[in-house]
């Protein structure tokens, strides 16, 4: 579904990723550990085509096809969503009426109930919502929008106790459907790369494959349980060790 | 007291004192607006062309959800009628004539001698509109009025009084526009307002001008005690120059004001849009919101409030979006407090749209174009009502090629 390759970005001039490589396969949920500044947003917001993050090298190909240099739009339409972690006010834009241009003729009203965000309808886009109200407004779009890939940046930051339960069982509800059993997930075929800092997410949503995030550069992959259980233990430490013991 | 002769004699002295603002027109270049026309019984008569012109003013030709209609053809009154019968409607000069108290009114707010462009709307004994709702009287439906440039390289003077008498409310909506043939002309508008104890005024103005037309509107809103004041003003297509900067009195204790102003500068076009709010009573209120963009033009957004009455509060809001490197914006917001115990605040942005706000919309799979259209709508929108359907297509019209000007 979603493979980079040796992806090197820039920002501002400073190089935030180095070499870069990482795959997301058609029905896999991945997620993406990391200390802060890791680089861990800079890469979803590269995946995203967001601009001010300026690849200098490498690839990313999405159901085989190049879309580095694509805009955001394109990558959208083509099947790839995104929940940053801080989307802007959007003053004068009300949910109601964006909603409506992404659902087209699906119907919202359910989901919109579930996600209590009935009240939002008329509001301006994150003007005044609180950090969980934000998030289920994004993941309301998101349904809208239904990609085959979700990028989700730390779903669980900022979230009061309250909204978390909705917001990570919904996350689960949009890339795994009803199906609970790991191998029938991918029959559903959303894909989702998860950014998440602490893993809270993972108690809502079961993921195939976790990679470290060190300084920009993929730093080891493997079983997110157990690669949580080891950094909650040894920290990020850790993984800069195992490294360079690899190399 | 101000006697005909003595406002004559003010008006002659000020016929060459140019205005403090806006560029300098020499009047001696456009010949008096005709002072007569054919007279239209029903709007609907009237040639879909011109039906098309008064709808994209917010006027509705069949009168429907409208409690009156009166059309100005350059300096001629071509339609009067009214179906609220609360209400009074007519030509103004009409009702100089039938009420003699309405000459304490006339040119009472409004200096004869403020510049040229009064001083010859004076001088050529200009008509318009009189709108008045008696005391107590709420009007169900909106009034409206147009006036329309018919001819060219002309000035049209225009002169309209409304009166919202004791705890009465009214709601105007007013459009200005120009035939097609029509593209060099100068319209002088003069519009005294009166709001009494209690009273409510919504008055609305869409002004849908052409390229080399030049607007002087000279306004003056007086409230007296508990009265409310809610203006609209809407400017959206091309035009040569409009400078403006209607003043609201705030004399009574509990005045409110607000005005809304929404513009858009094409290239070519200057608008010099101002509100003015004076508090000269105690726990007066005011909001100053406008929202402009420019695609290549010039705005100059002035914001005036001056405080002279304790426990009095002020807002102002200026937000200019400038599309391309082609357009200005200037925002002047002025505060003024000479009282100590008064709240006046303002803020003022001018710049492009927010890179991030494209993109985010962007990512939601629309293009440029469509994510620059939608958040320019929403800048655009400030919750004006009572705006007919033509016109609100009109106006996404317009929005989209903006949206298109931006990229």
């Amino acid at each position: 579904m979603l493979e980079v390759k040796d992806l090197t970005v820039e920002v501002g001039g400073k190089e935030l990723l180095k070499d870069v490589n990482l795959k997301v396969e058609k029905g896999y949920t991945n997620i993406i550990l990391g200390p802060n500044g890791a680089g861990k947003t800079a890469l979803l917001m590269t995946l995203m085509g967001f601009s001010g993050y300026k690849i200098v090298s490498g690839q990313i190909l999405f159901k085989g096809e190049d879309i580095t240099h694509m805009s955001i739009d394109e990558r959208a339409t083509r099947g790839i969503g995104i929940m940053t972690q801080r989307p802007p006010n959007m003053t004068g834009v009300k949910l109601k009426n964006l909603l409506k241009l992404i659902a087209g003729d699906k119907d919202m009203e359910q989901m919109a109930e579930s996600l209590d965000m009935i009240r939002f309808m008329e509001r301006d886009i994150n003007v005044g919502f609180s950090g969980g109200e934000i998030k289920r407004s994004e993941l309301l779009q998101l349904a809208a929008q239904s990609p085959c890939i979700y990028l989700f940046d730390e779903p669980e930051s900022g979230v009061d106790l309250m909204s978390i339960d909705i917001i990570g069982s919904t996350i689960n509800d949009l890339v795994h459907g009803d199906s609970t059993c790991p191998g029938d997930r991918k029959g559903h075929g959303k894909s989702a790369l998860i950014i998440t800092h602490t893993g809270k997410i993972l108690d809502y949503i079961e993921a195939d494959r976790a990679y470290v995030l060190c300084n920009g550069t993929i730093m080891c992959e493997g079983n997110p349980r157990e690669m949580l259980q080891e950094i909650k233990e040894n920290g990020y430490e850790e993984c800069i060790t195992c490294k360079l013991k690899k190399a | 007291m101000q006697t005909e002769e003595s406002l004559k004699k003010r008006a002659k002295a000020a016929l060459r004192k140019e205005a403090a603002y806006g560029e300098k027109f020499d009047l001696d270049e456009y010949s008096i607006a005709p002072k007569e026309t054919k007279y239209t019984d029903n709007l609907n008569e009237l040639d879909e062309k011109s039906q098309r012109t008064l709808l994209n003013v917010g006027v509705v030709p069949s009168g429907e959800g409208r409690g009156g209609s009166l059309v100005m053809v350059d300096n001629a009154i071509s339609h009067s009628s009214v179906s609220d019968r609360e209400i009074e409607l007519m030509p103004l000069h009409f009702a100089m004539q039938k009420h003699d108290w309405l000459k304490d009114y006339s040119w009472n707010l409004v200096p004869v001698d403020a510049d040229k462009y009064t001083a010859t709307s004076y001088l050529e004994n200009a008509n318009g509109y009189f709108i008045r709702a008696p005391e107590g009287v709420k009007t169900k439906l909106p009034i409206q009025t147009c006036l329309l440039m018919g001819s060219k390289d002309v000035s049209q003077t225009v002169h309209n009084i409304v009166i919202v008498e004791e705890n009465a409310r009214l709601d105007v909506i007013t459009g200005c526009s120009t035939s097609s043939d029509v593209d060099k002309a100068m319209h002088l508008g003069i519009s005294e307002m009166y709001v009494k104890k209690g009273g409510t005024l919504n008055f609305t103005m869409i002004h849908n001008w052409a390229e080399q037309i030049g607007v002087r509107p000279r306004t003056v809103i007086h409230l007296e005690e508990g009265a409310t004041f809610i203006n609209n003003y809407v400017t959206l297509k091309a035009v040569k120059s409009i400078q403006s900067y209607p003043t609201a009195r705030l004399t009574g204790k509990g005045a409110f004001a607000r005005f809304n102003t929404i513009a858009v500068a094409h290239p070519g076009s200057e608008l010099d849009l101002g509100s003015r709010v004076i508090f000269d009573a105690p726990d007066t209120k005011a909001e100053l919101v406008s929202r402009t963009i420019t695609t290549g033009g010039t705005v100059i957004a002035r914001g005036e409030m001056i405080g002279n009455a304790v426990q009095s509060k002020g807002h102002l809001e200026c937000h200019g979006l400038v599309l391309n490197s082609k357009g200005t914006q200037r925002a002047i917001p002025i505060l003024e407090a000479n009282v100590d115990d008064i709240e006046l605040t303002h803020e003022a942005a001018v710049g492009r749209i927010a890179r991030e706000q494209v993109e985010y919309l962007m990512a939601r799979g629309l293009s440029e174009e469509e994510a620059v259209g939608m958040i320019v709508r929403g800048f655009l929108d400030v919750g004006i009502s009572g705006i007919p359907d033509e016109l609100q297509k009109d106006i996404d019209e317009t929005i989209a090629q903006i949206g298109k000007s931006a990229m």
